[in-house]
């Protein structure tokens, strides 16, 4: 297939989808087409949508890419859509990235963090299939282990997990070492 | 009073210990255990007075917070072994808000990418209820009970409570603080108690205030930290008054 027509059926393909496409599901549809050739159009799309300004782009999340509207344009398409904004908690959002980082954690490793009952928040995001049960751990009451999703990483626009910006080492890990004999600053209180 | 609030806001008691160390300006790592004990186990009393659900967690951080602060009084000749216990207390206390504080702020990371219903659409996009356009909370529970510290200061104490019966329920007041807003746009947090004239109103007030956000009727922000705390509806009045009128709030005939 010469360039212009591959790259016009992949655009298509793209078009049509309705979840992230990913790589092996392209090429098993463009039987006989090189893999590399497919990157290397899938490039020139997303440059080609950023550089012409349209109004969508070409995402890479969740193990594939997908045509999202552009992100200035949310406001207008909010419009459209009359969505009612569903809040996110703080309470949720944190539950979110302490299971997103730490996965797969039961509910008890959770609550360890957040220094309080997740119950609720779990069940939250169990609805909004933001995460879901992977699994039992070893333990006794063999408790279920939780992770995230492939919505999880599709909404907040990660390729995988290991896109995830990188917790930040806080200063003062050392500091649980104060100097010998040194008082803590209010003891004299 | 029997009206309670309970928030659907779950923030534990490492949360309201960030809180006031941030608002003390002081370092996770230096924590002055005195200090913030103190003021943490106020705070605890004004969320009780307010009827607040206080989850048993916070009551089982404020005896490692009392605690620790006991060890750090006992004089030196208290023993090695006690001394080390107390290092060790504050350390796993140190230890365990530095990883929440972490987690926060990877929650606040997450918060500012590109996120899917909010800033980028789909093509293909699901009804718009469960496509959930996200919208984060900006301020604590903490940050608003700090503010009606600041409000209640202003009354003082009644130790002896002359019983005069107020006819204003937290469902009026919900009324009347809607009608403002409606009038008014956005109303900032403080102006909302100047028309109160004694504690309990500015508590009913408070409550109100706070079965509002709860029913999502009104949202509450605070554009800079430290900033005014501002209060704005969240939908057309109309639709908020019959909201309310359904909303069943406990105790809420029993008025002041």
């Amino acid at each position: 297939m010469e360039r212009d027509s591959l790259r016009s059926v992949i655009e298509s393909l793209l078009f049509v989808a309705d979840s992230p496409l990913s790589l092996q599901r392209l090429s098993a549809v463009l039987e006989g087409v090189e893999r590399k050739e497919i990157v290397s159009i899938l490039r020139d799309l997303q440059a080609e949508y950023n550089a012409s300004g349209r109004g969508f782009r070409l995402g890479e999340v969740a193990g594939g890419y997908q045509m999202r509207s552009f992100k200035e344009n949310a406001e207008w398409v909010r419009k459209l859509q009359r969505a009612k904004p569903t809040r996110m908690s703080r309470a949720t959002l944190e539950t979110l990235s302490i299971v997103a980082y730490r996965q797969p954690m039961t509910r008890a490793e959770i609550e360890d963090v957040r220094g309080v009952d997740v119950d609720g928040v779990l069940t939250t995001l169990l609805e909004r299939r933001l995460i879901r049960i992977v699994g039992r751990k070893d333990v006794v009451g063999r408790p279920f282990l939780y992770g995230t999703t492939t919505e999880f990483l599709e909404m907040f626009n990660l390729k995988d997990l290991s896109d995830l910006p990188t917790l930040k080492e806080i200063e003062g890990t050392a500091v649980s070492e104060p100097s010998a004999g040194e008082t803590p600053p209010d003891s004299g209180k | 009073m029997t009206t309670k609030v309970q928030l659907e806001i779950f923030e534990g008691p490492l949360d309201l210990l960030l809180h006031l160390i941030k608002k003390n300006e002081v370092s996770i790592a230096d924590i002055p255990i005195a200090t913030i004990t103190e003021q943490y186990l106020a705070t605890l009393e004004l969320m009780q007075s307010l009827n607040l659900d206080v989850a048993g967690e916070f009551l089982v951080m404020a005896a490692t917070l009392v605690h620790i602060k006991s060890k750090m009084l006992l004089p030196d000749e208290a023993g090695e072994e006690e001394e080390e216990e107390e290092e060790d207390s504050r350390e796993e206390l140190i230890r365990r808000l530095l990883e929440y504080q972490r987690f926060k702020e990877a929650a606040g990371e997450l918060e500012r990418r590109e996120i899917l219903g909010r800033d980028a659409f789909l093509r293909v996009s699901e009804p718009a209820e469960d496509a959930g356009t996200v919208e984060v909370e900006t301020l604590s529970l903490f940050d608003l009970i700090s503010a009606l510290r600041q409000v209640l200061d202003r009354f003082p104490e009644e130790k002896f409570h002359e019983i005069t019966l107020e006819k204003v329920s937290v469902r009026e007041k919900m009324t009347l603080l809607l009608d403002e807003l409606h009038r008014l746009g956005q109303v900032l947090f403080q102006s909302f108690f100047e028309r109160a004239s004694s504690r309990i109103e500015v508590i009913i007030t408070f409550l109100a205030m706070l079965e509002l956000v709860k029913i999502r009727a009104v949202r509450v922000r605070q554009d800079q930290r430290l900033g005014p705390i501002v209060i704005e509806l969240a939908a057309p009045v109309e639709e908020l008054h019959s909201r309310i009128a359904e909303e069943e709030i406990e105790g809420e005939d029993r008025g002041a």
